[in-house]
């Protein structure tokens, strides 16, 4: 990794501009170089530079799942992670799941079981529902509950999107 | 946030000598304690080292223990076969805490290594903390502190050690392996965190600078049963009000061998060495739980709103002793 130098002012003046570093992500299959200031989090990287918007913010500390994306097949909360860190590993987001615009199953089982209201923490829950499957841990509801707690639901759309994950679960 | 210089980490050597000069470098593992911590203000490093590129990953066995790689992660661990089968309540402790996503990030070292839930020290507009602000008082003693330790505090801080899977590591004798500027180290878990006393900015007795390498997990006995529980204010992804990890060997109803560390209740993972000494010989019986769960809040310092703690933390203990013992039948 390269570290962009910052030149030393003279006091008075504007503060020194923050250190940025020169990284590279491959998000969705894709490659992307970015400049970013140091502290800018996966999620911030993604959003903000990226453009990729799926995942969402809700806590930004770690707390809620709004932000869930998968890593090397593993899902993480982009918030407490920095860009930086990420280097070298295969990101997918929510915006990645769906192959030449075809739901992905759990997508599909997510609208059909109106397992939102407002809809934020969904690209989160769905991004979590994938991976439970693929650790094997959906197999009964209090599986389900115990694993999905990373994922907080202000409407309170639990009961469905249980629905949703026992169907796609069924199905595979 | 303030900003920050971020560098890889090469090597185990550099990481060690980098960190060491520089009293303004912080190792960044998982991310989990030390972003969240930087983002509420309270922790500014100028530089973030981040080392989970070091070859500090990975689970090996031997007949007798299990050594873990500092860099590996919560789920990792817990889902390692000698685990599963000979330390379950180390995979519980581990399963019970934070959530899927966190236990993806969070390294073993940073584990343990994680700082007091207190809300007061994650405030820093509150003055009072010597935590964070050593000297300056403690906002929580007359203040909101029901989440706080009854065993181990001091006049000058009562903050919990909040890590699950450190109760059942306390328990096991577990050894915190070290690399710092003076060479190797081997740190008995039990001795490696320090009370608060009169110096609570000062958690455990590593030097600035000096890098967990790895933890090793000593075995249980094959004939050893064990369990953990943890008591929260709602079902999942919360911090405990109180646990326990209890592990058991017993013949013929008696109690050969016992190990009990208490979680919730400590300024540190909390060894319940008078439990054991309670329970080692004595026949396993709701009594003598109840006796040893005594013995181990005998030396609780409950403030009014922890004291509900005292009663809950034993009720913990004789629970998760009734069910190893019953598993065992
Ligand atoms: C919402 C939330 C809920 C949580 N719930 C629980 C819970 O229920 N139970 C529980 O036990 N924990 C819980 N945690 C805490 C979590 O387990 C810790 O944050 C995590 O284990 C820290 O590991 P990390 O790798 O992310 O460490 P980091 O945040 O990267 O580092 C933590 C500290 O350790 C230092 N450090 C890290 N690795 C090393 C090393 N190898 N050598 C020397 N220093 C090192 C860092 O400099 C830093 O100071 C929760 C956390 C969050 C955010
Ligand atoms: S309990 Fe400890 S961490 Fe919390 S305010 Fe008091 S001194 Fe600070
Ligand atoms: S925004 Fe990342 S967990 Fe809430
Ligand atoms: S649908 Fe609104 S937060 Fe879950």
């Amino acid at each position: 990794m390269k570290h962009v130098e910052t030149e030393a002012r003279p006091s008075g003046q504007s503060p020194p501009e923050p250190p940025q570093v020169d990284i590279t992500l491959k998000v969705n299959g894709t490659e992307h170089a970015i400049q970013v200031d140091a502290r800018v989090t996966l999620l911030d990287a993604l959003r903000d530079h990226l453009g990729l918007t799926g995942a969402k913010k809700g806590c930004d500390q770690g707390a809620c799942g709004a932000c869930t994306v998968m890593v090397d097949g593993r899902r993480v909360v982009s918030c407490l992670g920095l860009a930086a860190q990420y280097q070298g590993r295969e990101i997918t987001t929510i915006e990645g799941l769906s192959a030449d615009g075809e739901l992905h199953p759990m997508q599909a089982a997510f609208a059909r079981h109106d397992a939102f209201q407002c809809g934020y923490c969904t690209p989160g829950q769905i991004m979590s529902a994938v991976c439970l499957i693929a650790e094997g841990r959906a197999d009964t509801d209090e599986d389900i509950c115990e694993f999905m707690s990373g994922n907080i639901c202000r409407c309170g759309a639990y009961p469905n999107i249980r629905a949703a994950i026992r169907e796609v679960k069924g199905a595979s | 946030m303030h900003p920050f210089e971020y560098t890889l980490a090469g090597d185990a050597d550099q990481a060690v000598a980098v960190a060491t000069a520089d009293p303004h470098t912080s190792f960044l593992a998982g991310g989990t304690t030390q972003l969240d911590l930087m983002k509420d203000g309270v922790l500014h490093p100028a530089r973030l080292l981040d080392i989970t590129r070091l070859p500090l990953k990975g689970i090996t066995h031997t007949d007798a223990a299990i050594r873990v790689g500092a860099l590996t992660t919560m789920e990792e661990l817990a889902a390692d076969p000698l685990v599963r089968e000979r330390l379950p309540f180390v995979r519980e402790a581990l399963l019970l805490g934070a959530s899927t996503q966190l236990r993806n990030m969070a390294t073993i070292g940073g584990n343990l290594l994680q700082r007091a839930r207190c809300r007061y020290f994650r405030d820093p507009t509150v003055p009072a903390c010597n935590k964070r602000n050593p000297g300056s008082g403690c906002a929580a003693i007359t203040g909101i502190h029901r989440m706080h330790a009854i065993l181990g505090t001091s006049d000058h801080c009562i903050a919990l050690h909040a890590s699950d899977v450190a109760v059942p590591l306390a328990a096991l004798d577990a050894v915190v392996h070290t690399q710092g500027a003076d060479g190797t180290r081997a740190i008995p878990l039990t001795e490696f965190y320090l009370p608060p006393a009169e110096t609570p900015h000062v958690e455990n007795v590593l030097q600035h600078g000096e890098l967990i390498t790895a933890i090793e997990i000593p075995l249980l006995p094959s004939a050893a049963r064990s369990h953990y529980i943890k008591v929260r204010d709602r079902v999942s992804y919360e911090f405990a009000l109180t646990s326990a990890g209890v592990a058991l060997v017993i013949e013929d109803g008696l109690i050969q061998e016992a190990r009990v560390a208490l979680g919730g209740v400590g300024t540190l993972p909390w060894r319940a060495w008078d439990a054991e000494d309670v329970l080692r010989g004595s026949r396993a019986d709701t009594e003598v739980f109840r006796s040893a769960a005594e013995a181990a809040l005998e030396g609780a310092r409950p403030l009014p709103g922890t004291a509900f703690k005292v009663d809950l933390a034993k009720r913990t203990l004789v629970r998760t002793l009734e069910t190893v013992a019953g598993a065992q039948s």
